[in-house]
């Protein structure tokens, strides 16, 4: 295979290429976060005039929350949050998809790349 | 077989591409324990407890020890490659010669984001500590967190600039005080020395053992990759060690075992003192458990001692993190994958100066923006697709260059099983991911798609082909 050559790359160019995977990156980790999209679902469970027995707690339970400085009322949120797990399998069946996809996509185009640098480093066959 | 040896003084200070101006080969065994526990060790300090959160105290026990099963495949696949392509840069590397260029430029990429990511946290860590300190000692509830964290990325990236020798030696240092306060805090309180002060059995009893049930778990093993994240860093010093092939596999495998030992003593005296809900919500319950833990303990000592632990925990994980972002980053810019600009080394000081600037910045914007949950899921995600890659790469290694054809510094035994486990669990994690942060999952691999097409279609026409290809290996069979 003949030697590649590739081209010199002015500094301008370089500077756009770097700027390009800043905002990407900074784009795809951020805005999920700024929209407020990102985390996990949270419900709370509202308990009026919360009592350690009331919030479900033990003796030896309250008295760690008591030592910790809390009291039922400060509490309150911190132990009846739980996490939302339900989901759809339309939405699983999109993740594996993508995650699979990438892969699959990755997985190819860098194999002809390979093939190219094989043969340019060792000669072709 | 090549005979080629990686130890071979003529390559000392050399950069693979043969040039004049190399990184310095001056670190041993312990330097790549301390390189790869050093970033670790953070995670038993913060952030493992949101496993506690996501499915109670035994779901984050059973992720640990799945977590602990994980990073052991991890450790052995990377030993046995990384003690063969010892090169800046290291799963990238390994990439490169093993898969193919795109494989290796989305690999350079996790490798930073991982490590910037995982720099953050630290710095958020390091922040609050500061400002509970303040709370405790003097009563200041107001204290701004924000120049601490950005003095702390500075004061690191300096070190960085200044010196890999001095960097690695300081994380030694503090990683071995770190780990020594955790073994205080387990003999101290779990009876082995004075009274037990373990309330397992009540504060797990009834709805707090598994209150979510076996979903939980699944759940709980998104935070218990953060136990272990990292230690596959200790490949980022495969060019500035003296003896790659002993001592890359020796420090890699001697870290893991310590932070399996460190992250199960780190459970059960965070799980016996704090209750559940408490410890797993670390925002706005424990973001530092094991100092939480020490203060119920009502010793003045320990309080201190696990202060102490946690601020050098923290530093010396984003000091190990600048130096592994930079080296990935280097060694992309090297090859061009990047602009050549980042592929400079430091005429004096021999490090890459560069690169250790540039990311700054990066790692600011998001340790004074993001939740801590959410920049720790940026960083677990990016390792878990580093994960991913691990188990297709060694299978591809042992079929292009099988045993007996290149001298391998360490052969893992029982290939492939610990490919296909690694893959298996990867796989679990995924659905945990997906289990409350699916959002960001799939934003972040829209991104690695978007970015691969620029990579494949624009960037790699600058790349020199067969130049690439720098390992002293014979063509790869079925090429």
């Amino acid at each position: 295979m003949a030697h590649y050559q590739p081209p010199k790359q002015s500094k301008i160019s370089q500077l756009v290429d770097v700027l390009v995977l800043l905002v990407l990156s900074i784009g795809a980790l951020y805005l999920p976060v700024k929209l407020g999209l990102a985390g996990a679902s949270v419900v709370h469970k509202t308990v009026e005039n919360p009592t350690w027995e009331s919030l479900g707690q033990n003796p030896v339970q309250a008295g760690q929350y008591e030592a910790l400085g809390y009291t039922p009322e400060s509490a309150a949120d911190l132990i009846t949050a739980r996490f939302d797990y339900s989901f759809s399998w339309v939405s699983l069946a999109i993740m594996v998809i993508v995650v699979v996809g990438y892969f699959v996509m990755m997985l190819k185009l860098s194999e002809t790349e390979y093939r190219e640098v094989i043969a340019e480093k060792f000669g072709e066959r | 077989m090549t005979d080629f040896d990686i130890t071979s003084g003529e390559r000392d200070g050399m950069g693979p591409h043969g040039t004049k101006v190399g990184l310095l080969r001056v670190l041993g065994p312990a330097h790549v324990w301390a390189l790869g526990v050093g970033i670790v060790l953070v995670g038993e300090y913060m952030g493992w407890n949101f496993g506690v959160g996501k499915g109670g105290a035994y779901a984050a026990l059973i992720a640990c020890w799945f977590a602990g099963i994980l990073y052991t495949c991890v450790a052995m696949i990377d030993s046995e490659v990384t003690s063969t392509v010892a090169a800046a840069g290291g799963q990238y590397t390994q990439a490169k010669h093993i898969v193919g260029p795109l494989m290796a430029f989305n690999v350079g990429l996790y490798l930073t984001f991982a490590y910037t990511m995982l720099e953050a946290a630290n710095a958020i860590t390091a922040g609050y500590l500061i400002s509970e300190v303040a709370r405790l000692t003097s009563g200041v509830t107001d204290l701004d967190q924000r120049p601490f964290i950005v003095l702390a990325i500075l004061f690191l990236a300096w070190l960085n600039f200044r010196g890999v020798l001095a960097t690695l030696t300081f994380n030694l240092v503090i990683t071995a005080i770190a780990f020594v306060a955790i073994i205080i805090l387990f003999l101290s309180t779990s009876g082995v020395l004075g009274t037990s002060m373990m309330k397992h059995a009540d504060l797990m009893s009834g709805q707090a053992s598994l209150p979510y049930g076996w979903i939980g778990v699944l759940a709980a093993m998104h935070f218990g990759l953060w136990y272990y994240l990292g230690i596959e860093g200790t490949t980022q010093a495969a060019e500035e060690v003296r003896s790659p092939a002993r001592a890359l596999p020796f420090g890699t495998l001697a870290g893991i075992m310590t932070l399996m030992t460190a992250a199960t003593l780190t459970w059960y005296v965070c799980s016996g003192i704090l209750p559940w809900e408490f410890l797993g919500d670390g925002v706005n319950g424990s973001v530092a458990p094991l100092f939480d833990t020490a203060r119920l303990t009502g010793s003045g000592f320990l309080v201190f001692l696990l202060g102490v632990g946690t601020l050098f925990a923290t530093l010396a994980s984003a000091n190990g993190c600048i130096n592994d972002a930079s080296r990935a980053w280097f060694a992309m810019g090297r090859d061009r994958y990047l602009p050549g600009w980042f592929g400079a080394v430091h005429p004096r000081y021999r490090t890459p100066y560069r690169s250790i600037i540039f990311l700054v910045p990066i790692a600011l914007i998001f340790a004074l923006g993001a939740p801590l949950d959410q920049v720790i899921t940026f960083s677990i995600l990016s390792g878990l697709l580093e994960y991913t890659f691990m188990p297709l790469n060694v299978i591809l290694f042992r079929k292009k260059w099988p045993m007996g054809v290149i001298k391998r510094g360490y052969e893992h035994p029982f290939h492939p099983i610990p490919a296909i486990t690694l893959l298996t669990l990867c796989a679990v994690t995924y659905f945990a991911v997906f289990l409350g942060y699916g959002t960001q999952l799939v934003a972040m691999i829209g991104f690695y798609i978007i970015v691969s097409l620029w990579f494949h279609f624009w960037r790699y026409r600058f790349v020199n082909r067969g130049a690439q290809f720098t390992m002293p290996w014979p063509r790869p069979a079925g090429y």
